[in-house]
């Protein structure tokens, strides 16, 4: 890179989305020092750095000051690290300075830390280790009352890791989410690299964030990352402003499923582009999103559905009603409908579990209905972020994605996930309800389509026992998207015509 | 001192070559086993942690001088050269102190 003064090896963690961040992996040969408060999943990281290096058949040290190893073979074993196993296979040691059952300590007198040392050179040397894991530094400092031995000697040990050639993490405790960098000034022995892992309260839900504090002498991403810690993965960091915005950018053009809407949107949406289609409860959002499923199964391409509202009988029987056979898809592989409540897990989790199912089903065309159920259970910086690191995930796997928000309000108005996502979206469609002369009608409009002209018309739309109809523009209507309705006599949209004749409709007077 | 008197009495103390602390250690406690614990039969084994680190892995010794009395149970166990005056070095362990 070329902001690096000298050219420093990485070795790659294996964390997933941890080395993207990090441009790479953690500085090769060095020790990184890993903070956090209590349950930032500080073990877990230092676990799954020698769990990872294993599985890419590097051995590793596990140094535990804390739990003892009977406890982390068991806890660990639900991320699918099989600790005993690779000790049987010589890939995994463990140094277990755990405090012990007949352990009184009594302190009589100078001492050092040679003993802990040997033990692990011994182990490094057993197995070819060349990663250590060493956690938690506040055990072993509440253990031994003299703060600065223990501090010498830990830098002893970890001058002799670094003359070892192995890269390490040590974990460390610190007592608030933004202040010192550890407690017992450990920053003074492992002053070259630092990770912070926080586990913040946002307006009452949990939030993990990593951060990369530094990398001396060489590059990483900067500012929080959240991440997750799943059964059977461990820690998942989502790289969210680290992820390039090196999609490829086609051309081609795929049905929306209504003629009239390909139409609309100057032939039809980009295949592999982000459609979000906004309006009131009852206005044709999950209407629309299956008829632009049915599309893609009629050309033979397969679509995952994400539904966080209504369950999947449900689906079924609205699209039975519209004359689209969802268990016929499924049954020729073409549909899978994935359903849950938006308030089972977080968010972060849910990305996760989405990426893992398109990565699975492969789909061409992706929906999810609805976004705005999602926005309930998490922050609006979580919700951005959720959305931006789908978004970008979808549009790398080259496929279509369809959203759709609900809009707070019956008439007009704009939900908070329009505010936050719109600028993130390639294209927006609008439904809105339209009072006309007493009557309910629905009205849609395309408000944005990326990279190609469209119609600006407010068109009517109905649907029936077949589907979507779009119709004629609303002539002698306005302010349908504030719901604020003026009928406009027919003389006066003439005289508004000539005025503006080669203007645009005059659509849009808000919102 | 509590209980009857130990017949056997056993000593194990790890270090980290020969460094100064760990001389001292040996010499304090040899001069404990000649002198205090004379009328017990004393058995101290040294042990250097740099040339057999499975010991000290087995016995879970962190630090260096580390005492552990492995006989009479239960054991005990202490971090350091050993610096104190003997009656308390024999209260920490437990043992008997006769006088003398």
């Amino acid at each position: 890179m070329a902001t690096d003064v000298s050219v420093i090896e990485r070795l790659p963690t294996g964390i997933p989305g941890f080395d993207h961040i990090a441009n790479g992996g953690l500085p090769r040969g060095r020790t990184t020092l890993v903070s956090g408060t209590a349950g930032s999943a500080k073990t877990v990281f230092a676990s799954q750095f020698l769990a990872a290096g294993v599985q890419l058949g590097e051995a590793g040290v596990f140094v535990t000051f804390e739990e003892s190893p009977a406890a982390l073979r068991r806890n660990m074993l639900g991320f699918g690290w099989n600790i005993a196993e690779w000790e049987e296979q010589g890939r995994w040691a463990f140094v277990d300075a755990s405090p012990q059952a007949d352990d009184e300590l009594m302190i009589m007198g100078a001492y050092d830390l040679s003993a802990l040392l040997a033990r692990i050179e011994h182990a490094v040397r057993r197995v070819g280790a060349t990663r250590v894991s060493m956690d938690s530094l506040g055990a072993i400092f509440n253990r031994l009352a003299d703060t600065r031995v223990v501090r010498n000697e830990l830098f002893r040990i970890v001058t002799s890791l670094k003359s070892m050639g192995l890269t390490a993490v040590i974990t460390a405790e610190r007592t608030h989410e933004y202040g010192d960098i550890g407690r017992y000034g450990v920053e003074e022995f492992v002053t070259d690299d630092v990770v912070i892992l926080r586990n913040l309260l946002e307006e009452e839900k949990r939030r993990r964030t990593v951060e990369i504090l530094k990398f001396r002498g060489t590059s990483h991403q900067k500012g929080g990352f959240p991440f997750t810690v799943i059964p059977g993965q461990g820690i998942v960091v989502i790289p969210l402003s680290a992820i390039e915005l090196k999609q490829r950018s086609s051309n081609v053009r795929i049905s929306s499923g209504s003629p009239e809407l390909d139409r609309m949107c100057g032939g039809g949406f980009f295949r592999d582009s982000i459609i979000l289609v906004s309006g009131a409860t009852g206005t044709g959002k999950t209407l629309m999103s299956t008829t632009f499923m049915a599309s893609g199964a009629l050309r033979g391409e397969r679509s995952l559905l994400f539904a966080f509202e209504e369950s999947r009988d449900q689906l079924a029987r609205n699209a039975i009603g519209w004359g689209v056979d969802f268990e016929q898809m499924e049954q020729d592989g073409l549909l899978r409908v994935v359903c849950n409540y938006p308030e089972v897990t977080g968010l972060e989790d849910q990305l996760i579990s989405i990426q893992d199912e398109i990565l699975r089903f492969r789909p061409q065309r992706v929906a999810i209905d609805s976004l705005s159920a999602l926005e309930r259970v998490s922050t609006i910086k979580g919700f951005r972020e959720f959305v931006i690191g789908l978004t970008s995930f979808i549009k790398h796997q080259e496929m279509a994605g369809l959203y759709t928000s609900t809009t707070p309000t019956l008439l007009g108005g704009t939900s908070i996930t329009e505010a936050h996502i719109s600028t993130i979206t390639d294209s927006i469609i609008l439904l809105r309800y339209v009072e006309l002369f007493g009557e309910m009608r629905r009205g849609l409009t395309v408000l944005k389509m990326r990279g190609s002209a469209h119609d600006k018309d407010i068109r009517e739309f109905s649907i029936d026992g077949t589907g979507m109809h779009i119709g004629r523009p609303f002539r002698n209507i306005s302010g349908i998207l504030s719901g604020q309705f003026t009928h406009v006599a027919p003389s006066e949209i003439e005289r508004l015509s000539a005025l503006f004749r080669d203007e645009e409709n005059p659509l849009l007077p808000e919102g | 001192m509590n209980g009857p008197a130990p017949s056997k009495i056993v000593l194990h103390l790890y270090v980290a070559g020969r460094s100064p602390r760990a001389e001292r250690a040996i010499a304090t406690l040899r001069r404990l086993c000649e002198r205090e614990l004379a009328r017990y039969e004393c058995d101290l084994v040294i042990i250097d942690v740099l040339a057999d680190p499975q010991q000290a892995e087995a016995r879970k010794i962190l630090a260096t001088p580390t005492l552990i009395k492995e006989f009479p149970e239960p054991p005990r166990r202490i971090i350091g050269d050993l610096g104190v005056p003997p009656e308390e070095l024999l209260a920490a362990l437990n043992l008997p102190y006769d006088g003398l």
